[in-house]
């Protein structure tokens, strides 16, 4: 299993680190919006996988039955997710006012532009 | 206490200036010259106790796990100069209310003024050298600010950052030698550094000490070849330059060498190099000035010329030399300030600074002339004042140097004949010969303009003529301090038929010939300038621009503003680091556990890593945007298989919305174009398959090890009963966890507020009739 969550975190990493490597300011966005999918499956993978039973506790039980997945890594990944749309959406908006300012995606002309 | 209250009252009083200035109108500067004028009234009524040999001294705790402590002292050598700075301050008040008279600024001017002298009196009553060093480095910046009065000329900001840059620098070298000498020495205290002579003499770092503090000393006191700040300088107005220029700043140098002869002095290096960077100050700021005709930078090059000779003094290290050096030191205070004040009032009154166009004043402005007379006639070194006696007593220990007598007499005798010829183009010229028009009706200067030059130019004879009363107890103490042992030269007019009056003599004659003569010789005045390329002033603003070249190539090199090459670099580094330990630790992958593998487990990953493609290849931003889903969808499958309901159910939400989201904000933002050539994709593809095996070497080595569980079982079992909740995860969040949670939310809140003043401004600027750039929609 491990080489298979190996294969899909690096995989979307690849695709992650290439997108922000391009031009447009758009394609920076959807690599960042990747990157944070990469971020938590690694988190994820780290905390051990098991197909076991969610940590919920069963009526009339203090515990959660054995064997049950990891709860830690996952309140960790939850806060991640919602912290990586917060800083998106905000950059959505910085990016779409840029291109106001600017009239261009290219990061590149972003230089040259003095305002 | 009467000590730290004399150089603390200069830092209050000037917080107060500006608004004693508003109050009080144009008596402001005869008002805060009450302060100097008290602490100068206190010194003097010191000056016997010190005479006698008492020194008085204050210490309180600074900072005493360093064992810095603010200490302050007051013996002969401070008295002197205490007196100089706080005197000629409290005339320096008076003439800048009558110069500036009506200036926007005035207030800031006293305030800068007051500060200086502040920091002046520091540095002279410091008994530790570090608190010195700190007064030392507030007379550089607050020079800085004076010089640079007038901020609105270029060229008053360009003087003020030479003479910050110049004194900065060797501010700093000096900080390394009195950190240097102080752990030779084993405290920083000023009276325990001069009782340890011989250990400092005897270390292996005495040169690098001796040099380290010289170079603080050379620059402050403007000589050779840091001389070039001082002329530079003249663009402050003329109550700056009188007080920096004539009798403090500049002699903040000549003051630290004087205060640490007695440990550093009368060694060879010392004396070679302060007679030799003396004599080459001397030389070069008498033959400089002759190339002048605007009346300060006159004064200027003239002061750096007497600089050289008090440092020549010093160097030398006789008894008769040090008093020599000392008494220098009081008759060029004097006469100097006298004439810079002079030179002002002319400029003042006339509207003109150019000797040249300047002639016959003496009928308008009788008084003035008669004050610049005096005190020229000291610089000339005439009898019978005290510019006379302290050449003479010179002259004297010049032909008694221990070291190159000859030609350090011939270099100080040709000096004095050249001061002659500023004395009579700064004095004489002006006010005698024929009549000429200047820009302004010239009259007689006010009472405010008159009283500081008059006063110092009368002292000048005072000094001179009785100097029993005047001179002996301020100078004797001096000197004694300078030597460590008691001096016995007396500062008197008359010593007799002797060489040094014959050389004195020859010096006058030679001097009043050049300046009489003196159209013939500017010529050759003009034919230096050749050399000027050479200059030390070159050379500054050749380092200078060299400095900002490389900073600003090397910036460019380094920042070149492209978000794209910091993350290059940034995702290179990191590879690099992390692979390394990667590599060496985690073995090969097992590969054929990809055969025991459940179909939705392939099938699922297939999913993402086809999507994550997709939205990199895609052609079009709304395909990439639906592959961006999809992938966040198989996501989401993954975390329902592995357990984890909860962030698939978060997961999902979140992917809804941010597919609305980039369809809104991104509906008005242009289509894909290929930006990059193939060469630069080739290279980004690199580095992304480079960064994608490291996070899965990464992967690989975070689930080889045991996880811990304990905290995790430990949250479990205690989700129940402590937390109320059944679902752990939650409990975590909101309970166990729950100041990250707050912190998760705040980051949320910023972000929404950011997002929220984004649309804000841009509905601000779209209402402008100006913006011509296309509206944008997405306003989710």
């Amino acid at each position: 299993m491990q080489i298979l969550i190996a294969i899909i975190v690096g995989g979307i990493f690849a695709c992650a680190i290439y997108m922000i490597l391009r031009r447009s300011i758009v394609k920076l966005i959807i690599g960042l919006a990747l990157l944070g999918h990469a971020a938590n499956l690694l988190i994820f993978s780290a905390g051990g996988l098991s197909k076991a039973h969610p940590a919920l506790v069963r009526p009339g039980s203090t515990s959660p039955p054995e064997p049950y997945a990891d709860p830690l890594p996952q309140a960790l990944i939850l806060t991640a997710i919602v912290i990586s749309f917060g800083v998106l959406a905000f950059m959505m908006v910085l990016v779409s006012r840029a291109y106001n300012a600017v009239g261009n995606d290219d990061t590149d002309e972003f230089v040259n532009t003095e305002r | 206490m009467t000590l730290l209250a004399i150089v603390i009252s200069g830092f209050v009083l000037a917080v107060a200036a500006p608004w004693v200035t508003r109050a009080t109108g144009k008596y402001a500067g005869w008002i805060l010259a009450a302060l100097p004028a008290a602490i100068a009234g206190y010194l003097i009524s010191q000056v016997s106790s010190v005479a006698s040999g008492q020194t008085v001294s204050v210490a309180y705790q600074w900072i005493p796990g360093l064992g810095i402590d603010l200490s302050f002292m007051l013996d002969g050598l401070s008295l002197l100069f205490a007196l100089m700075i706080s005197g000629i301050g409290a005339l320096i008040l008076i003439y800048a209310g009558g110069y500036l008279a009506g200036h926007p600024h005035q207030g800031r001017l006293f305030c800068f003024l007051l500060l200086f002298m502040g920091s002046m009196l520091g540095v002279v009553l410091a008994a530790n050298v570090l608190t010195l060093f700190v007064f030392w480095e507030l007379t550089s910046i607050t020079s800085y600010l004076l010089i640079g009065f007038d901020h609105r000329r270029k060229e008053a900001r360009a003087a003020a950052l030479q003479a910050l840059l110049v004194t900065g620098l060797g501010g700093l070298a000096m900080l390394a030698g009195l950190l240097l000498m102080g752990h030779v020495a084993g405290s920083y205290s000023i009276s325990e550094i001069l009782s340890r002579r011989d250990v400092l003499q005897s270390h292996a770092l005495a040169p690098a000490i001796t040099v380290l503090i010289l170079v603080g000393c050379f620059t402050k006191s403007a000589q050779f070849p840091f001389h070039f700040w001082l002329p530079g300088a003249m663009e402050a107005p003329t109550p700056i330059s009188a007080y920096l220029h004539s009798s403090t700043m500049v002699k903040a140098g000549i003051y630290l060498m004087a205060r640490l002869t007695p440990a550093l002095g009368s060694t060879e290096l010392w004396q070679w190099l302060l007679t030799g960077a003396g004599a080459a100050t001397m030389l070069a700021g008498a033959l400089l000035a002759m190339r002048e005709s605007y009346l300060k930078r006159l004064l200027a090059y003239s002061t750096v010329s007497a600089l050289g000779i008090i440092t020549m003094g010093l160097g030398i290290g006789t008894e008769k030399a040090i008093s020599a050096a000392i008494a220098f030191i009081l008759a060029h205070a004097l006469y100097k300030g006298s004439l810079f004040m002079v030179a002002g009032a002319i400029d003042h009154e006339t509207g003109e600074k150019d000797v040249d166009k300047l002639s016959g004043l003496r009928s308008a402005m009788p008084i003035l002339s008669i004050v610049a007379l005096l005190a020229a006639a000291s610089q000339a070194g005439f009898p019978p004042l005290a510019g006379f006696v302290a050449k003479e007593m010179m002259l004297e220990s010049a032909l008694h140097a221990p070291i190159i007598a000859v030609a350090l007499t011939a270099a100080l005798t040709l000096s004095a004949a050249l001061l002659v010829v500023v004395a009579g183009l700064v004095a004489f010229k002006p006010f005698f010969g024929g009549e000429r028009p200047t820009p302004r009706h010239a009259h007689e200067p006010p009472l405010s303009l008159l009283l500081g030059p008059g006063l110092l130019a009368i002292l000048g004879v005072a000094v001179a003529l009785v100097p029993g009363t005047l001179a002996d107890p301020l100078i004797a103490p001096a000197a004694s301090a300078t030597l460590g042992t008691e001096s016995h030269t007396h500062f008197k007019i008359w010593h007799g038929f002797n060489l040094a009056l014959g050389l004195s003599a020859i010096a006058t004659g030679v001097g009043v010939l050049v300046y009489a003569t003196r159209s013939r010789w500017m010529p050759l005045a003009g034919a230096t300038a050749g050399l000027d390329r050479l200059s030390p002033t070159a050379c500054y603003h050749g380092v200078l621009r060299f400095v900002t070249a490389f900073a600003e190539s090397q910036t460019r090199m380094i920042q070149t503003g492209r978000l794209r090459d910091y993350l290059i670099v940034i995702f290179l580094v990191t590879i690099g680091v992390v692979s390394y330990p990667l590599i060496t630790r985690v073995g090969p992958p097992v590969w054929n556990e990809l055969g025991t593998l459940h179909w939705l487990d392939v099938g699922i990953a297939v999913l993402i890593l086809l999507s994550a493609f997709a939205a990199v290849t895609a052609k079009n931003r709304l395909l990439a945007i639906i592959a961006l889903g999809m992938a966040g969808l198989g996501v989401t499958m993954f975390y329902v298989i592995y357990a984890a309901p909860d962030l698939a159910l978060t997961q999902i939400s979140i992917e809804a919305l941010s597919v609305v989201l980039f369809v809104l904000v991104f509906r008005r933002l242009p289509d894909f174009r290929s930006l990059s050539s193939r060469a630069g994709k080739l290279r980004d593809v690199l580095i992304a398959c480079a960064g994608g095996a490291m996070m899965a070497g990464l992967v690989l080595m975070a689930t080889s090890y045991p996880s811990a569980t304990s905290v995790s079982r430990d949250l479990a079992e205690r989700s129940y009963p402590d937390g109320h909740g059944k679902n752990v995860v939650n409990v975590i969040l909101v309970d166990f966890r729950a100041m990250d949670t707050m912190g998760e939310i705040t980051v949320l809140a910023i972000a929404a507020l950011g997002v929220y003043s984004l649309l804000k401004l841009r509905d601000r600027i779209d209402e402008q009739p100006s913006a011509s750039a296309p509206s944008a929609g997405g306003r989710a």
